[in-house]
């Protein structure tokens, strides 16, 4: 499946940076040049030798902290979508196949969730929660969790009315049998390149929050955060803010270009190899 | 117009008003997850029980919670929506001219974004997989991923910063010349066209090209019809529904993304004045903004669904 | 291959000569590539005449129809030959030329007129655009020609029918309403591309006849392009047989139904001879269908009226009827997926419970089931290996080399290879999906096999080639069957007893000898004569001796 000679130039990109995000979100404290919070030079120096992206409204090291910003961005997000798909997939499977009430009140929970913005529903909630990344965990994940559920239950929806689960059913097969053998392996290339997406909105969403002041807190630093932090230089024609927020931009596209590749490899339900 | 139609309407517009008073109730329970209240955010940690006490019963906040829900959303229908517990002051009556503010805003940004989607997505049909197709897709895909402020900001650089073009602070007072105030939105307005745009574009493509492949667009092309005219009698009359759709489900994202970029602009408008608000946690004045914010959202569902209606012939004509 | 004997040129209407047509595939996971659909066809039709078009899927007849009008359906091009009609080469005319052609010259009559008509105009304004747009008549000229000819299709309420929508007309009509639309703009060659295949066989007559007298009245040619030799007999003066995208055999419509030359020709037109010597039914049925009633939606729909049938151990019972007939929903409520409301089914001499849930794994194993679509009917994700060996497993708790032994058994049964067994359905042919199907169903060592539409979805030589298994199946397995068709042809070859359905009720059954020889009911007798046969002038005396109008519409 992962032939890279046949990728396409922008999946290889998207790849690459994607991998180069990890990495450093991974080994931050050993790749980091300065401390989290160490300052060490004047406020917004421009990119320099000791400085390559300059320093921030403090004169803490860009560089330094754009690398445990990663951390936490990508920590954040990968924990929250995690979160939204268990969550959210076990529980549209069982709506799509047990059906009756259970799925009826399921939905129409999810149905009166979304019928309410996300960013906007995030701020109640977050009006009245302590300002941790437990919570920012748990907001952003049982919100999302509503978005993979309708799309896993309108999958398995669909697949639950062909003839082969028909089959199987007449066979006498128990539910096990159903979800995990015959609707699940069927289901997973859309829920694979669901998951891409469901991640990008999280990064997104999260660095959202955090530059409105709402998300991660001081002295702990994530990227939406850092923006906030030196938006007040744009104005003095300072770009510090920009890089941040290239960053995300970075990040995010590079995984729709994995996600996307992905979707166009494994879509329709034509099964078989690869 | 017939019977059916005025009943589906009529009971579309019923569910609206019924998910609108579940979404009211929801949002009354979300603010009361916590153990504190309001009486302890506004003395603060330090305060007395006496005189936390003192408040609650002053607030009514020793009432049970149905009976706060009532009381708030009997406020709220007849247009008292509280008040605000950090000013002291009536949240309708700050919120006036700002609900004005960020409409102005959004309507300007759907003014440009709108047309411009359409216009861009029947091109990307009429010349798909070409170069302008290619580019729309990518811009797409681009514009997903970009958080607004990155937008927002790269704008304020340029224009405001570098080249001085456009103020890169959205000051908008009571009695502005209506020029001048078109000029203090120029860049929030373009950042939120920007950040719906893309997105309106592929979603309209992929509206007119799930109608450019019937069969009877076929059948008019085997008539000898010319594209334009293929596009304009066959293709837009059955189009129509699923572009409203587009177009209100995207209005709909314009009026959340104003939250960040009235932020960005320092915008006095909704936007700036919940995020505000949950950040002083100020329970009032968020339960408010967030039930205006699902209704306008909830509202243009509506009018989506409706349009979606009206527009279907199986409806329109019964057996 | 034969020629037709040369004609005066003048008369020359259509003309193509070494017709290519290429289109471009997009394999998943492969580079795309060009694949030919139609190698070098010539072909010439006289005015006035109807050439019949005809060949399996895939056979290029509906490629080719579409390219004397200049169109390539998705993607298709046209990459040699000429197009000549009336005396030009329209591959050289130019995208104008072609747009005067289209709807004027020659105009298209499709498949599928419910989707073909756009669902946001009225009838009439759709059948005269074309007249209007080429300037051939005016409006009030136009509309009233096409009044004219909803008359001659025999349409209900000709004058009015124009002011409907499409979706407030039933699917034969708009067929017919379709045949006007082409035939409104007066153009000199008409194409049909199926025009009755989605129909139902008492419907498909009327639109059949209609056509004809059309076609007749007004002197248009055609070229009529469908897989069912007996209906093209009726309407064509000369049929073309084509396959895989050549040409196999060309010649009048009497010679290639009465002395084919070709080997695959003849093959089309016998196929349906199988022989079956009728099983006289035995002392006790195994299973008794007993005064089901069942409908959907909880009461509201009632499908299945007081139905009672038998059947015998080793022996095939066709169920046979129109669309909304109810035949699958008696299947449903023997397997128990529609529980019935009334009534009782027994199985071996005790009481098959109703709901499915309910019935032990026995009674489950006794009783399999095909489906009419063999595609979807298996996991795309399971080999063939796990499909058959999983009843296996199932019901007998087989594991291993035991069961691999088995599957291979099976597979050798169907008539395929070992080789079979690790591949995966997306890499078979149609036909191959289907005895998979079987061979799982034959897993289970069940007496009873549910056999739903199992061959109308496969091209008729492949669809014998199933049926043949099937009996040969039934003589070494002793098993029965419940065959479920609307195919009266199919019927004939293999059943043992018949049940006519009409409107959720049986309103015929007994032993095939009896059920198809008169005196008829009024719906059986519609039911037989609308089948079509391959005889010349078979239609007009069927249309003739009909005793009731066509059941649906």
């Amino acid at each position: 499946m992962f032939d890279i000679r046949k990728m396409p130039i922008g999946a290889t990109i998207g790849l690459i940076l994607t991998a180069m995000f990890l990495f450093a979100a991974i080994f931050a404290p050993w790749i980091a040049p300065y401390g989290l919070g160490e300052i060490v030079g004047q406020v917004w120096e421009p990119s320099s030798s000791n400085f390559l992206l300059g320093t921030d409204n403090l004169g803490r090291d860009l560089l330094s902290r754009m690398i445990y910003g990663a951390r936490t961005t990508i920590f954040i997000a990968v924990v929250a979508t995690a979160l939204s798909f268990i969550l959210g997939s076990v529980l549209g499977f069982a709506a799509a196949v047990v059906g009756g009430w259970f799925d009826t009140l399921m939905s129409r929970f999810v149905d009166l969730m979304m019928a309410i913005p996300t960013l906007i529903f995030a701020l109640v909630v977050l009006s009245v929660l302590p300002s941790n990344i437990l919570t920012l965990i748990l907001v952003m994940g049982l919100l999302d969790a509503t978005r993979v559920y309708r799309l896993s239950r309108a999958v398995a929806v669909d697949i639950n009315v062909m003839d082969f689960v028909e089959a199987a059913k007449l066979r006498g097969e128990g539910m096990f049998w159903i979800i995990f053998r015959e609707i699940l392996p069927n289901a997973l290339s859309p829920l694979v390149s669901e998951l891409g997406l469901r991640f990008i909105y999280a990064v997104l969403f999260l660095s959202a929050l955090s530059f409105l002041g709402l998300g991660v807190q001081p002295p702990e630093a994530d990227w939406g955060g850092m923006v906030k932090e030196n938006k007040d230089g744009i104005v003095f024609g300072i770009p510090a803010a920009l890089i941040p927020a290239a960053a995300i931009a970075a990040l995010a596209i590079s995984v729709n270009l994995v996600a996307d590749w992905v979707l166009n490899r494994t879509s329709s339900l034509k099964g078989g190899r690869g | 117009m017939s019977s059916p139609i005025v009943k589906l309407i009529a009971q579309r517009i019923a569910l609206g008003v019924l998910l609108l008073f579940a979404v009211s109730i929801l949002i009354f329970v979300g603010t009361q997850i916590l153990p504190g209240d309001v009486a302890q955010s506004i003395l603060g940690q330090s305060a007395t029980p006496q005189a936390l006490e003192n408040l609650r019963n002053s607030l009514g906040l020793n009432d049970p919670a149905y009976i706060r829900y009532l009381r708030w959303a009997g406020g709220v229908v007849t247009g008292d929506l509280g008040t605000a517990l950090s000013s002291g002051q009536d949240i309708a009556g700050s919120i006036g001219g700002r609900l004005w503010n960020t409409l102005f805003l959004a309507f300007w940004a759907a003014v440009i974004s709108v047309p411009l989607a359409i216009i861009l997505g029947l091109l990307a049909v009429r010349y798909r997989n070409g170069p302008i197709d290619k580019l729309i897709s990518g811009l797409a895909l681009a514009s997903t991923s970009l958080p607004e402020f990155f937008i927002g900001y790269l704008l304020v650089y340029f224009f405001a910063v570098k080249w001085q073009i456009f103020p890169g602070i959205s000051t908008v007072y009571d009695g502005m010349p209506f020029l001048e105030r078109l000029r203090a939105i120029a860049l929030p307005a373009t950042a939120l066209t920007l950040v719906v745009l893309a997105h309106m574009m592929r979603m309209t493509r992929a509206a007119i090209l799930n109608v450019m492949q019937s069969a009877y667009i076929e059948t008019a092309e085997l008539k000898g019809l010319r594209p334009f005219d293929i596009i304009r009698k066959h293709a837009f009359p059955n189009a129509i529904a699923p572009i409203v759709n587009v177009v209100m489900l995207n209005l709909a994202f314009l009026v959340v993304g104003v939250v960040v970029i009235e932020v960005i602009f320092v915008y006095p408008g909704m936007g700036q004045y919940l995020v505000d608000h949950v950040a002083k946690r100020d329970v009032p004045v968020v339960q408010a903004v967030g039930l205006i914010f699902a209704a306008v959202y909830i509202s243009l569902n509506i009018i989506a669904d409706i349009a979606a209606i009206l527009a279907n012939p199986r409806l329109r004509h019964p057996k | 291959m034969a020629k037709p004997e040369v004609k005066q040129k003048s008369d020359l209407l259509l003309d193509i000569r070494n017709l290519r047509l290429e289109a471009k595939v997009f394999p998943p996971g492969e580079p795309p590539r060009t694949i030919t659909l139609v190698h070098d066809v010539s072909l010439t039709l006289q005015r006035g005449k109807v050439l019949g078009l005809i060949g399996e899927s895939g056979a290029g007849k509906s490629t080719i129809g579409l390219s004397s009008m200049g169109y390539g359906r998705g993607g298709v091009k046209i990459t040699g030959g000429e197009v000549i009609i009336n005396g030009r080469d329209i591959l050289k005319s130019g995208k104008s030329g072609i747009r005067k052609l289209r709807g004027r010259e020659v105009c298209y009559v499709a498949q599928s007129a419910a989707a073909s008509f756009n669902p946001a105009h009225r009838l009439m304004d759709q059948v005269v655009e074309a007249s209007l747009l080429h300037g051939v008549a005016t409006r009030a000229e136009a509309e009233k020609r096409a009044v004219a000819l909803f008359k001659k299709l025999s349409l209900p309420n000709p004058e009015t029918i124009g002011d409907r929508y499409p979706h407030q007309v039933s699917g034969g009509q708009l067929q017919r309403v379709m045949t006007a639309m082409a035939l409104c703009s007066e153009p000199d060659l008409i194409v049909f591309d199926e025009p009755t295949t989605a129909l139902d066989v008492t419907t498909q007559i009327d639109v059949l006849a209609a056509i004809k007298d059309a076609i007749r009245d007004t002197g248009v040619a055609a070229l009529y392009i469908t897989h069912d030799l007996a209906v093209v007999a009726q309407v064509s003066d000369e049929i073309m047989v084509l396959r895989h995208g050549r040409l196999v055999e060309w010649g009048g419509t009497r010679q290639i139904i009465k002395e084919p030359r070709q080997e695959y020709t003849n093959a089309l037109v016998s196929v349906h001879e199988i022989t079956h010597e009728e099983q006289k039914p035995g002392a006790d049925p195994f299973l008794s269908v007993k005064n089901v009633t069942a409908s959907y939606g909880g009461g509201k729909v009632k499908v299945l009226k007081n139905v009672s049938v038998d059947i015998y151990p080793g022996q095939t019972l066709a169920v046979v009827g129109e669309s909304g007939s109810g035949k699958s929903t008696l299947a449903r409520a023997i397997t128990g997926l529609l529980p019935p409301e009334e009534g009782s089914i027994t199985f071996s001499g005790r009481m098959l419970a109703n709901r499915l849930a309910d019935r032990p794994k026995e009674d489950l194993q006794q009783l399999q089931m095909i489906y009419q679509m063999a595609d979807v009917a298996m996991n795309p994700r399971q080999t063939v290996g796990t499909i058959i060996g999983r009843p296996l497993e199932f019901y007998f708790g087989m594991k291993g080399r035991e069961r691999d032994a088995r599957v291979n058994e099976l597979l050798d049964k169907i008539e395929m290879g070992k080789g079979f067994i690790d591949r995966y359905p997306a890499e078979l042919s149609g036909g191959q999906k289907q005895r998979v199907c079987i061979a799982r169903s034959l897993a289970a060592k069940p007496k009873l096999i549910i056999c739903d539409e199992v061959t109308s979805a496969l091209d008729p030589l492949v669809a014998n080639g199933i049926l043949k298994l099937l009996l040969e199946l039934q003589k070494e397995e002793q098993v029965a069957y419940l065959f479920i068709t609307h195919d009266l042809a199919t019927v004939k070859s293999i059943a043992d007893s018949i049940a006519v359905m009409y409107r959720g009720e049986v309103v015929r059954y007994g032993p095939k000898s009896q059920v198809l020889a008169p005196p008829f009911d009024a719906y059986t007798d519609l039911l037989l004569s609308s089948v079509p046969e391959m005889e010349i002038g078979w239609l007009e005396k069927a249309i003739k001796g009909r005793r009731m109008a066509s059941a649906g519409n």
